[in-house]
C-alpha cells in the first residue's frame, strides 16, 4: 500500500465530510499543517468540531477555516491570537471547549491508545470539573476527563520515510505525535520524504502504522513573536 | 518603596535552587531568568515540550520550529531535550518539575489562585496553567499587591473562577512576601520590601494573616 499522494488536495480524496471531527497538530503558529489547512479551507466542507490547542491567527493557519465558516466548535486550551474567532464567538456563531493544555493532550494521547477515560488533578474545583466525576484516590481528589478520538487527523512532521515513520523538529512536535495516533484517519504533511532504510529506527518519534497518507509540502512558517536580543557591538 | 518588576523578579529568583527545574510564567515570572545566580544549574522548562530553554536568538538564528509557550522565538543550549506535549504535561502532572513561578489575578489565604478568567470579558484560554498548580511540587505566585483598581489582590476567598484550590506555597508582592501555611492554615507575613511598612501592608491586604516574629 503506497501512503505517498502527489498534493494535499488529492491526500484528503474521500475523507472529508460535513460535521466530523478533525485533530490539527500545532502549538501557536509552530508545527501546524499548514498544506492541508489550506485544502480544507478549499474543499468547503463544513460544520467542523476541530480539536487543536490553539485556533490560529486571522488570516493564517486555522483563522483560514474560521474566516470561511467552516468551524462550528473549537476544542482548545488558548484562542487569544485572533479577532475573527472572537467576533465569531462572542456573536454566537462558534461553540468553544476549553480544555487544560496537559488535559487536552492527555486526552488525545488517551484516545489514541484505546484508553476511554483517566483521572487527574487539573481542574478538580474549578469550572473545567463541573458536571465531571470526582474522586479520591490516596487522599487526593482527581476529575474524570474521557479520551478523544477524531474522525481525520492532520498533522505536521519534518521528515518521514516512504513508510510513514515520522521525524519531528524541536518544538514543532508539540501535539502532533498523539493526534497523528488518535485519528480513524492520519494524513500527514513533511518537509522532506527520505527513502525507507535512511531514518535511524531509533530516532523514530512516530512509527507508520499511526500513518495513513502522506505528501511533501512547501511551509511559509509564519511567526507569531519573533523576540531577538541584540549583538554587543565591539 | 514597593518592588519594580525587576525587583520582584530578583526577589523570585531567590526561590531557585540548584539543579531545579522550573516553569516560568509569562509576565514578570519569565523576567526571573534573568536572575539564576551565577554557578547555579536551573533548568526551564517550557510546556510546549523543552527541557533547558535557552535566551532569545540574535536576528540570524531564528527559527521558527523553535519557540516558548509565549509563542516567542528561543534558542536551544546544549543539554536541550525536546518532547511532545503529552509528555511535556507527564512531567508536569506526574510532580518531576520542582518550581513553578507564576503571575495571577487574585490568590486567597487558603491557597486558591485564579490567574485565566474574568467573568463577562473575553475567555482566552487557560493555557498549561490548571495543569502547573495542581501538578507542580512548589506554585510561586509573583504578582502586584493591588489591580489596577489600587484593590488587594491577596483575599480572604477568590472572587473569580478558579485556576487550583489551594495549590500556592508563597505569594511575592511588590510590598512583601506571604507564606501560605499548608492544610488551610493561612497566610504569614514573612518579609516586607524594603521601606514598606507592616501598617502598609495592613491596610493594603484583605486576607488575614500572622505577621512572623522576627517582623512584629
Amino acid at each position: 500500500m503506497r501512503k505517498i499522494y502527489p498534493g494535499a488536495k488529492e491526500a484528503l480524496d474521500g475523507l472529508l465530510f460535513d460535521g466530523m471531527t478533525i485533530m490539527a497538530g500545532g502549538f501557536g503558529l509552530c508545527g501546524i499543517p499548514e498544506n492541508l489547512i489550506a485544502a480544507l479551507r478549499d474543499s468547503g466542507v463544513k460544520g467542523l468540531t476541530v480539536i487543536s490547542n490553539n485556533a490560529g491567527v486571522d488570516g493564517f493557519g486555522l483563522g483560514q477555516l474560521l474566516e470561511t465558516r467552516q468551524i462550528r466548535k473549537m476544542v482548545s486550551s488558548y484562542v487569544g491570537e485572533n479577532k475573527e474567532f472572537e467576533r465569531q464567538y462572542l456573536a454566537g456563531e462558534l461553540e468553544l471547549e476549553f480544555n487544560p493544555q496537559g488535559t487536552l493532550a492527555e486526552r488525545i494521547r488517551a484516545g489514541g491508545a484505546g484508553i476511554p477515560a483517566f483521572f487527574t488533578a487539573t481542574g478538580v474545583g474549578t469550572l473545567v470539573a463541573e458536571g465531571k466525576e470526582v474522586r479520591e484516590f490516596d487522599g487526593r481528589k482527581y476529575v474524570m476527563e474521557t479520551g478523544l478520538v477524531s474522525d481525520l487527523s492532520i498533522v505536521k512532521a519534518w521528515k518521514a520515510d516512504e513508510r510513514g515513520n515520522l521525524v519531528f523538529r524541536k518544538t514543532a512536535r508539540n501535539f502532533n505525535p498523539m493526534m497523528a495516533t488518535a485519528g480513524k484517519v492520519t494524513v500527514v504533511e513533511v518537509e522532506e520524504i527520505v527513502p525507507v532504510g535512511s531514518l535511524d529506527p531509533d530516532q523514530i518519534h512516530t512509527p507508520g502504522i499511526y500513518v495513513d497518507r502522506l505528501i511533501v509540502g512547501t511551509f511559509e512558517k509564519r511567526i507569531e513573536q519573533r523576540t531577538v536580543r541584540q549583538r554587543e557591538t565591539a | 518603596m514597593p518592588r519594580t518588576r525587576d525587583q520582584l523578579a530578583q526577589r523570585a529568583a531567590q526561590e531557585l535552587q540548584d539543579g531545579f527545574y522550573v516553569n516560568l510564567g509569562i509576565g514578570i515570572p519569565t523576567l526571573v531568568a534573568n536572575y539564576i545566580p551565577e554557578g547555579m544549574t536551573v533548568t526551564l522548562q517550557s510546556e510546549n515540550g523543552m527541557l533547558g530553554m535557552g535566551p532569545f536568538p540574535y536576528d540570524d538564528q531564528v527559527d521558527p520550529d523553535l519557540i516558548n509557550a509565549g509563542k516567542q522565538t528561543i534558542t536551544e543550549i546544549p543539554e536541550s531535550a525536546y518532547f511532545s506535549s503529552a509528555d511535556s504535561f507527564a512531567m508536569i502532572r506526574g510532580g518531576h518539575i520542582n518550581l513553578s513561578i507564576l503571575g495571577a489575578m487574585e490568590v486567597a489565604e487558603n491557597g486558591d489562585i485564579a490567574n485565566w478568567m474574568i467573568p463577562g470579558k473575553l475567555v482566552k484560554g487557560m493555557g498549561g496553567a490548571m495543569d502547573l498548580v495542581a501538578g507542580v511540587k512548589r506554585v510561586v505566585v509573583v504578582m502586584e499587591h493591588a489591580n489596577k483598581h489600587g484593590q488587594s489582590k491577596v483575599l480572604k476567598r477568590c472572587t473569580l473562577p478558579l485556576t487550583g484550590t489551594g495549590v500556592v506555597s508563597r505569594i511575592i508582592t511588590d510590598l512583601c512576601v506571604f507564606d501560605v501555611k499548608p492544610d488551610g492554615a493561612g497566610l504569614e507575613l514573612i518579609e516586607l520590601a524594603d521601606g514598606v511598612t507592616l501598617e502598609e501592608v495592613a491596610a493594603k491586604t484583605e486576607a488575614a494573616y500572622t505577621v512572623a516574629s522576627g517582623l512584629a
